[in-house]
């Protein structure tokens, strides 16, 4: 059987007032009183789309709506990010895009997070991860699918996954999953 | 550069939530106490500050841009120079260094440093996603951004690597949170055990609420001063206690915002540009490394903060510090979360890294006289966040850098009984101690070095 919790949830939201109280006549001791008010707070909504280009990155994106990770690689020396980036760290050269697609890849690092940011609370549980791809030098932020999140373990570090796609993409960076191999 | 000291402090009640004041009112509780402290009116020294720096993190919150010359003018600051810092949870500590910058360099002889964030006005969730978006908006944050989630990426990768444990880390929370308890101006004073950490509700595992430091409201405010500044205050009758409190040193380090692309150096590149002096004066250390890296240790990857490690190099070098743990006599670090305080203790050179766990457990970085109902194998040694930290005083982020400073002062006057009333959380014969202040997932930190003159 569920528990009630012990403490009722806060919300935003309530009552609409039209008028506080106030004193009836502003005399010096009734405006001394004011100090002792309790604060009067509202609520401020506040929303905006914004127009967001993924410029220079976009073919990753592109890539993901094609079943494929791209990543970037120095011209040089060949030092690959799984994380676009245009330019490279070392040399300041702009980066080339190779697909990684085929690449091995394992868990690098994991959370399972049981709370998150409001955006992605009615998620919870998911399971974050830090892919390493073979021969690539940098990671990659991604989600994996497939495990018990009550199961969560130190185990879980160095298992072999393979990545999925989202039939209908979104044009994010979610678009790309992994599953155990 | 000349001479800089710290000469004064104040600090508001951490709180969850402060309805009653506005945030500039809430930033002149504790510049007042600081003016106060000093024993100086506040005309005589609002003619005499040269100008101002003010910290705080996040548009978002305040909903207010500009929020900072809002502050500056309710202070009674203006129209002296003044300007905004901003690096995420390090804002505090690099207005510090800002206001430092200003002195040393002979611009200006007296400089008030404040902060504040007020996170209450939105609920809490939403506050991780301000939070969140600082982190890669393209790449990071929608894939479920999340700090706590971040930070317990960063550990599993630790534990995995060095075998730290949860309880090595509850340790962390039993300590600070019962230091708090003397701390006044401290959110949260209540003693835990390490199995209270441990049950209670799991966030991102594996950290549990009392693993993680909570959403605040607050300010906090310091004077520095050179020594021409010191003359012209107490000319106008301040009183500055003695012995004075210098900033000795000063250092700073960053790193990429996405904690994937960060690097994963060889043996020889760790130990070239990382390695304290300490460290590679060790022929057992060195030995130590080298079985690090042969068993597959990259450095920093996600488990260290080589930003941390870069700020603690410059400012030890700074300061003349050689062996930190014995050199230092407290640390107020950045413990956001009970595991970065494990890998700031590595960072810092308190210990090596992949031994933090063993250290949070050692009893080293605890303060003497304090019954924790831990049994702890050593004795202390280097009083690590003796105020509380993060975890038990709150993050109100643009004024928690500050807030340590103030602790630091305080500890260095040997005034804490003064201002907490409660004298268990003073370090005896505090002559030297340490700030760390740290952004995002290790990007912007900042330590600077405080000692008695």
């Amino acid at each position: 059987m569920t528990k009630i919790p012990s403490k009722q949830e806060e919300t935003l939201g309530g009552t609409i007032v039209h008028n506080l109280p106030f004193p009836r006549e502003t005399t010096p001791e009734a405006l001394a009183w004011l100090k002792e008010m309790a604060p009067i707070q509202i609520e401020q909504p506040y929303s905006i789309i914004y127009l967001h280009s993924y410029a220079q990155d976009s073919p990753w994106f592109a890539g993901l709506t094609n079943k494929k990770i791209l990543a970037n690689q120095d011209p040089v020396s060949g030092y690959t990010y799984a994380t676009p980036r245009g330019h490279d760290m070392y040399s300041g050269a702009e980066t080339n895009w190779i697909d990684i697609t085929e690449n091995e890849a394992e868990i690098h690092a994991f959370t399972v997070c049981h709370f998150g940011s409001e955006a992605f609370l009615d998620q919870t549980p998911y399971v974050l991860i830090q892919v390493e791809f073979e021969g690539v030098d940098t990671l990659l932020l991604s989600r994996l699918f497939g495990v018990d999140p009550t199961e969560a373990s130190l185990d879980w570090i160095g298992m072999k996954i393979k990545p999925q796609f989202i039939r209908n993409s979104k044009l994010q960076p979610t678009d790309v999953y992994f599953v155990p191999a | 550069m000349r001479p800089v000291y710290a000469i004064s402090g104040g600090v508001s009640k951490f709180a969850k939530a402060r309805p009653d004041k506005t945030y500039q009112a809430v930033i002149k509780e504790a510049y007042d106490y600081a003016i106060e402290d000093l024993e100086i009116s506040f005309p005589d020294f609002t003619r005499i500050a040269d100008g101002s720096v003010a910290s705080y993190f996040s548009d978002h919150f305040s909903r207010q841009l500009m929020a900072a010359i809002m502050a500056t003018d309710y202070l009674g600051l203006c129209p002296k120079p003044s300007h905004r810092v901003e690096g995420g949870g390090a804002t505090g500590g690099l207005c510090f260094q800002e206001a430092w910058k200003s002195i040393a360099s002979g611009h200006m002889d007296v400089v008030a440093a404040y902060g504040f964030e007020t996170m209450s006005h939105v609920e809490t969730w939403k506050g991780n996603e301000f939070i969140a978006l600082a982190s890669d908006v393209s790449f990071d944050y929608p894939v479920g951004g999340f700090y706590s989630g971040y930070y317990a990426m960063m550990v599993t990768r630790h534990m995995k690597e060095f075998g730290t444990t949860v309880e090595e880390m509850a340790h962390v929370s039993v300590k600070n949170h019962i230091n708090a308890f003397h701390n006044p101006y401290a959110q949260k004073r209540n003693r835990y055990s390490i199995q209270d950490v441990r049950d209670a509700p799991m966030v991102a595992w594996p950290l549990t609420r009392l693993d993680i430091c909570v959403m605040s409201d607050g300010a906090a405010a310091t004077i520095l001063a050179s020594e021409e500044g010191i003359q012209k205050l107490e000319k106008a009758g301040a009183k500055i206690p003695r012995p004075l409190v210098k900033i000795t040193g000063i250092g700073r380090g960053t790193d990429a915002m996405r904690m994937a692309d960060r690097p994963h150096f060889d043996y020889d590149t760790f130990i070239e540009d990382y390695a304290t002096e300490q460290e590679k004066a060790s022929s057992d250390t060195m030995k130590y490394y080298k079985k690090l890296w042969d068993h597959g240790t990259r450095y920093p990857g996600v488990h260290s903060f080589r930003a941390g490690r870069t700020a603690g190099n410059m400012a030890y070098k700074h300061a003349g510090i050689h062996d930190p743990l014995e050199e230092l006599d407290f640390v107020e670090l950045h413990d956001a979360y009970t595991s970065s305080e494990v890998q700031t203790y590595e960072d810092l050179g308190l210990c090596r890294y992949g031994e933090g766990g063993p250290f949070a457990a050692s009893g080293k970085a605890f303060l003497p006289d304090i019954d924790y109902g831990l049994k702890l194998p050593d004795e202390p040694v280097c009083a690590v966040n003796p105020s509380g930290g993060l975890i038990a005083c709150g993050h109100p982020v643009g004024a928690t850098g500050l807030m340590q400073a103030v602790f630091a002062i305080w500890q260095l006057q040997g005034s804490i009984k003064k201002h907490f009333d409660d004298k268990t959380l003073q370090v005896k014969d505090a002559q030297r101690g340490a700030i760390h202040s740290h952004a995002g997932t290790g990007t912007y930190v900042s330590v600077s070095i405080l000692e008695k003159e």
